[in-house]
């Protein structure tokens, strides 16, 4: 923008005026800059039964400093609870989100929280998008009473109400139900929401997907249904537990939308064409395929069924935070040193959220 | 396809006794051995042929010793019955799996289906190498549908097929409930005897460590009411080798309740074959002053108050119930006759668990030789916290049962 033009002058004196603007900033910060911005998704929309939005979205320089902020706050936060696992702080099971993280930041930029959000256990950061705070996240995983359930719940029952955030389930699959009883009272109410049930590719194969996705079809239910597909259900590959791991198919007569997971800004597009679509329409399915680097849970490594190679390949190709870095960077919005400094203030408040959270007494 | 056999002794057995109120006085199990303190378990062998003999006097067969409890029994104790091979250490788990190795090796009909079984090695390891030696059409991995996967075990036990059903937590089967309760305990008498359905649906459950109140469900309290099903709880890789073997080869739906903290639970068992009467409560401490009746991790709370219980004096007798449906009234009864204090132990709630029922059925079966009214300590009637020590509240605390029994003993 306002640099590109001082290429023509000397580089002393670029440098200067470098210096100089930066002091100024005769850039419009970032931080509230609205301009929009079109960016093209890495992968075009495959669709079922509908057709696909375009691989053109809209952004701004904010919004993708929000996402970088956001996904940065997340991935901090799940690395912190893993040390604080095997510190023995958080106990029993905990699962971690980390790589999944552009499926709760793009969705919630396409939503309002007047719609209502369910998921299954590997919620920490779904809790986060919604607006639950990481001292609510790290005294609810070591059981203190300032926790969002109170230390009553752990890790896999984070809710947050006043945001419709519903959840936090620990048994594979049944959330998905109760996410279609969302979106019926959301369509008894006539208040124009809609309800996202998400669920895994372990989950698609639940009876009680399909018993829902009947009656919500049958119904005309605002019910969107995100398959987050990270290709593993714990320890089974996907093509080893379903017959058609094509999830966005499995609706049938329910269209669906397949979706690169690791793309902030194509999960976003997704969600804003589902919602303005199960207004209209009635159900739909989204299929984020996406990755996790950890294993299931903290006791699952992670690599006795998928090999390291796989896990570091992905990280290098499609991880979602770099991806946003390098499209800041490219567009100019930041320097490298702000993202870092970004990242450095993000490490802090989870440390300050860890140690607040840890002079809560033990409930 | 396998023919249906009928064990003889136990299948008649279970249909000529109503549950829990046999008369103490008579005899309706086969394997019936007098109470003298003598400590070997005797066990209904069913074979290939649907002969049941009871192995007393094996002739012309492989000898099989009568193998002694190897938990630790008061001193003093019949000492005919130790076993002269040194056996082999192993943790619980291990135990599981060997149990389930040599069954698969025997018969080729049994097969596993459950979550993560195959080439995970199951989550707790039960099933590790399983898959490996027998294949995949034997060690099935299923997608996560529970209601459906056990539906399809009951249906393939109808056959003649011998699935284990694995509940990758107990806790999971109640997506299964319909299937378990309609068809796996009731087929054999909807259809008028025509067809058994010779399924083992186990798994583990009970209280861990704050693993949330979802993954420390008790499921002996929902499934005890299903009539048709049979129900048994480990507690030492002994015992859960042989009580894995029997449920195997029942005829009848087993239902098989391991714990979660007792999986690394580390025993020496014998090398020869063995198994375990599925029937039957182990006497885990012979006493003279008070019964204490429990089950699975409960028996390690109670016998590390029993320890505190012999310094203060007393002198608790202690029976691992093993058996959750139906009960061994005989080895319980007797144990009342002699002591006349009852107290029960168990990690289910209050309302409604294995205790409240046991409480009832030694009430009515017994009631003339209680010297005080029968004591339960359960677990409360709360989910269970995922915080530590409020985890630590709704479960029973040694503490609390050595106040009991001296309570009972005033």
């Amino acid at each position: 923008m306002a640099l590109s033009r001082l290429n023509c002058f000397s580089s002393r004196s670029a440098n200067l005026l470098k210096t100089l603007s930066s002091a100024i900033s005769l850039r419009r910060p970032i931080s509230t800059d609205t301009t929009p911005i079109i960016v093209e998704t890495s992968v075009p929309f495959t669709s079922h039964q509908c057709e696909a939005p375009s691989r053109s979205v809209e952004t701004n320089p904010k919004e993708l400093l929000t996402f970088f902020r956001d996904m940065a706050l997340m991935r901090r936060m799940e690395i912190a609870a893993d040390s604080l696992y095997k510190a023995k702080l958080i106990r029993g099971f905990c699962h971690l989100y980390d790589g999944q993280e552009a499926v709760a930041v793009g969705m919630e930029a396409a939503i309002t929280k007047k719609d209502c959000i369910i998921t299954a256990y590997r919620d920490h950061c779904t809790f986060v998008a919604r607006g639950g705070t990481l001292l609510e996240v790290f005294a609810e995983l070591m059981g203190r009473q300032a926790g969002c359930s109170r230390g009553k719940g752990g890790s896999m029952h984070f809710y947050k109400k006043d945001s419709n955030f519903y959840g936090g389930h620990g048994i594979v699959g049944a959330q998905v139900p109760l996410g279609c009883g969302l979106a019926f009272a959301q369509k008894y109410s006539k208040d124009e929401n809609v309800s996202f049930a998400l669920y895994g590719d372990g989950a698609a194969n639940q009876g009680q997907l399909f018993e829902a996705l009947n009656i919500s079809a049958l119904w005309d239910l605002p019910a969107i249904l995100v398959c987050e597909n990270n290709h593993y259900g714990m320890g089974t590959a996907e093509w080893r537990a379903a017959k058609s791991p094509a999830y966005y198919k499995r609706g049938d007569y329910v269209p669906g939308l397949k979706v690169d997971g690791m793309d902030a800004l194509a999960v976003k597009q997704a969600c804003k064409f589902a919602k303005e679509h199960a207004l209209k329409n009635g159900p739909i399915i989204l299929e984020m395929d996406t990755y996790r680097y950890h294993g299931h849970s903290m006791s699952d490594p992670g690599s006795t069924y998928r090999t390291r190679d796989e896990i570091s390949g992905v990280r290098q190709e499609r991880d979602p935070i770099e991806r946003i870095r390098k499209l800041i960077l490219s567009h100019d919005l930041a320097t490298e040193k702000d993202l870092k400094d970004i990242e450095k203030e993000v490490r802090k408040e989870v440390d300050d959220a860890i140690a607040q959270a840890k002079l809560f007494v033990d409930t | 396809m396998a023919a249906i056999f009928q064990g003889a002794g136990a299948a008649a057995a279970l249909s000529s006794s109503p549950s829990n109120s046999i008369d103490s006085k008579k005899f309706l199990f086969s394997p019936r051995r007098p109470y003298s303190g003598m400590k070997g378990a005797s066990f209904v062998v069913v074979r290939s042929d649907g002969r049941a003999s009871l192995d007393l006097n094996p002739k012309g067969r492989r000898a099989q010793q009568l193998i002694a409890n190897a938990v630790a029994t008061k001193a003093g104790s019949s000492a005919a019955s130790s076993s002269s091979k040194p056996g082999h250490e192993l943790l619980l788990f291990e135990a599981l799996q060997e149990g389930l190795e040599e069954e698969m090796e025997r018969d080729p009909c049994v097969c596993v289906m459950g979550e993560d079984v195959g080439h995970y090695g199951g989550s707790y390891k039960v099933t590790k190498g399983l898959a490996t030696k027998f294949g995949d059409l034997r060690v099935l991995d299923t997608p996560i549908a529970e209601n459906s996967f056990t539906g399809m075990g009951i249906g393939a036990a109808m056959t003649g097929l011998r699935p284990v059903v694995e509940g990758m937590n107990m806790g999971f089967l109640l997506l299964a409930f319909n299937q378990i309760s309609n068809n796996c305990g009731m087929l054999h008498y909807t259809s008028g005897g025509q067809f058994t359905i010779p399924i083992v649906i186990r798994g583990p459950g009970g209280v861990g460590r704050q693993l949330g109140a979802e993954h420390s469900q008790r499921l002996e309290s929902y499934f005890q009411s299903i009539p048709g099903i049979q129900m048994v709880a480990c507690s030492t890789p002994y015992n859960a080798k042989g009580l894995m073997k029997a449920a195997i080869r029942s005829e009848n739906p087993v239902i098989l309740f391991e714990h979660v903290l007792l999986y690394n639970l580390k025993e020496r068992i014998p090398d020869e074959e063995y198994i375990c009467n599925l029937e039957e409560a182990e006497m885990v401490r012979p006493g003279e002053h008070v019964t204490i009746l429990t089950y699975s991790r409960m028996r390690y709370h109670v016998m590390q108050a029993a320890k505190t219980l012999v310094n203060k004096g007393y002198d608790p007798e202690v029976i691992d119930i093993r058996s959750l449906k139906p009960f061994d009234l005989y080895t319980i009864g007797n144990s009342v006759k002699k002591t006349h204090r009852v107290l029960i132990v168990e990690e289910c709630m209050r309302t409604g668990g294995i205790g409240a029922s046991l409480t009832a059925a030694i009430t009515e079966n017994f009631h003339d030789y209680l010297d005080a009214p029968v004591m339960c300590l359960s677990s409360q009637d709360v989910p269970t916290p995922y915080a530590g020590t409020l985890e630590e509240w709704t479960v029973v605390q040694p503490a609390q049962i050595v106040t009991a029994v001296e309570q009972l003993c005033q």
